[in-house]
């Protein structure tokens, strides 16, 4: 059973939807109490970094997630709800994030090296590529996914960088470390290749087995 | 590397495509999510809905067609037509649409873009604008009512004003173009995605594989859309993308 953090920032339809297809069973809930029932957690998000930190801290969210990842089940985090696992944000302000992976979050420039304009947000389908070996790119191929987002990771740690993809800048794309896991893309909007990531992240759940 | 988009649009008037789509070997050729299921399939980036039910229980019935399609897709998707308030958008977003896309109701009421984009955010809200050239004031004017009603607003200045206020994409249709398989108005999808910093969606025109390279390449569009070259079967989503794979665009 997954459980998805209901925070009141995310399209929660089509993540539950994703997970129905692959035939993972699943609870929308705010509560921690019924969260903590669960071998694995998701954090979906779309909206503003600052709004969706402060709608976690009121439910007491926050503080929740962080005795879920010490307890060794994973965590995975969309779009919005990747870039709130990091340190900080500078998007409208500069607000601290969940602080369970290093880097921080910027806009994303609308120049490349080259002098170009880049379009922001970063929206399309773009192709992955792949860093290091990882439970949730297991026997996967560097597929297209789809993003829609103006911020993205900077000075990320390398050894968390699972995949990225170039868009100007080096996009990290699939983050992670130890058991918690970041996509900045939408893989419940990404056909196949996006059913596969949510399938590998279940088949990592299986060692959650022994924790509860 | 960024892909450029193929969109298929859909026309559904009471819960049914129509257009007289001729896809002779589906049984039931009127289904939206069936026809979603087709597109899917031959690679389709995205689709767009546009509602163009007359009656309120034919909107009603596309809520129930928006849960139909994000339950079976896994592509992003948006709704047009209809949606005249916040409302309406919680309504079709909640029923699992990616985006809604606004016209008229936009140009009546601008505030409903800041309303949206600051309820759901900026990529949810697609601006949709129906665009004519006037040879009077040398530029593109504003058409809403389904290109029925001549507004005083000009194209650039408008998409310039729907992006400030939080569009997070331009559906652009060429009124001139549009159904003529000529080709997309490379001059008109160039001079807005020069004015604006988001997306533009090239709609209107398209004939053949080559107007979306044309488009790509001349207009510089992000997305391209098009209904009855791939409704009547003249070409098909992959078929476009292989073309466009070969002349060197990137798509996925």
């Amino acid at each position: 059973m997954i459980g998805i953090i209901d925070y009141g920032m995310g399209n929660l339809f089509s993540v539950s939807k994703a997970l129905e297809r692959i035939g993972m069973p699943y609870i929308i809930s705010e509560s921690p109490e019924e969260l903590n029932n669960t071998k694995g957690l998701l954090l979906p998000g779309v909206g503003a970094f600052k709004d969706a930190m402060t709608s976690l801290q009121e439910k007491k969210l926050d503080q929740f997630i962080h005795r879920y990842v010490d307890s060794g089940r994973p965590l995975l985090g969309i779009c919005l709800g990747m870039q709130l696992l990091f340190e900080e944000s500078e998007e409208n302000g500069h607000f601290q994030g969940l602080g369970l992976l290093k880097g921080r979050i910027v806009r994303i420039p609308d120049r490349d090296v080259d002098g170009e304009r880049l379009k922001v947000p970063h929206m399309g389908w773009n192709k992955l590529h792949f860093h290091q070996e990882a439970p949730v790119l297991h026997d996967m191929e560097e597929g297209f996914v789809y993003f829609v987002h103006s911020y993205y990771v900077d000075s990320i740690d390398e050894a968390s960088l699972l995949a990225s993809a170039t868009y100007g800048v080096q996009v990290p794309a699939v983050v992670g470390h130890d058991n918690v896991f970041g996509m900045q893309f939408h893989p419940e909007k990404s056909s196949e290749t996006g059913m596969q990531l949510l399938a590998n992240f279940a088949k990592a759940m299986e060692r959650s087995e022994e924790i509860i | 590397m960024m892909t450029k988009r193929i969109i298929p649009c859909l026309d559904v008037k009471e819960g049914r495509v129509v257009k007289g789509i001729q896809f002779v070997e589906l049984r039931d050729a009127g289904d939206p999510v069936e026809l979603a299921r087709v597109y899917d399939e031959q690679g389709a980036d995205e689709l767009v809905f546009l509602d163009i039910s007359a009656s309120v229980e034919g909107r009603k019935t596309m809520v129930d067609v928006v849960q139909a399609v994000a339950s079976e897709l896994a592509i992003p998707f948006t709704v047009g037509g209809g949606i005249n308030a916040l409302d309406d958008m919680k309504r079709i977003l909640r029923a699992g649409a990616d985006k809604v896309s606004l016209n008229t109701a936009a140009v009546n009421n601008p505030d409903l873009i800041n309303e949206g984009a600051a309820f759901f955010g900026s990529q949810c809200i697609v601006i949709a604008i129906d665009a004519k050239y006037d040879a009077e004031i040398d530029t593109w004017r504003v058409y809403t009512h389904g290109g029925r009603t001549p507004t005083e607003r000009n194209v650039i200045d408008w998409a310039k004003e729907a992006v400030e206020r939080g569009a997070g994409e331009i559906l652009l249709t060429s009124m001139d173009e549009d159904g003529s398989k000529k080709g997309f108005d490379i001059a008109l999808t160039k001079a807005v995605g020069d004015a604006v910093s988001v997306p533009i969606i090239a709609s209107g025109g398209a004939g053949n594989a080559q107007h979306f390279l044309d488009v790509f390449k001349d207009a510089e569009a992000d997305a391209a859309l098009a209904a009855s070259i791939f409704h009547y079967k003249e070409t098909g989503v992959g078929e476009v993308k292989q073309f466009l794979r070969n002349a060197g665009v990137n798509v996925r």
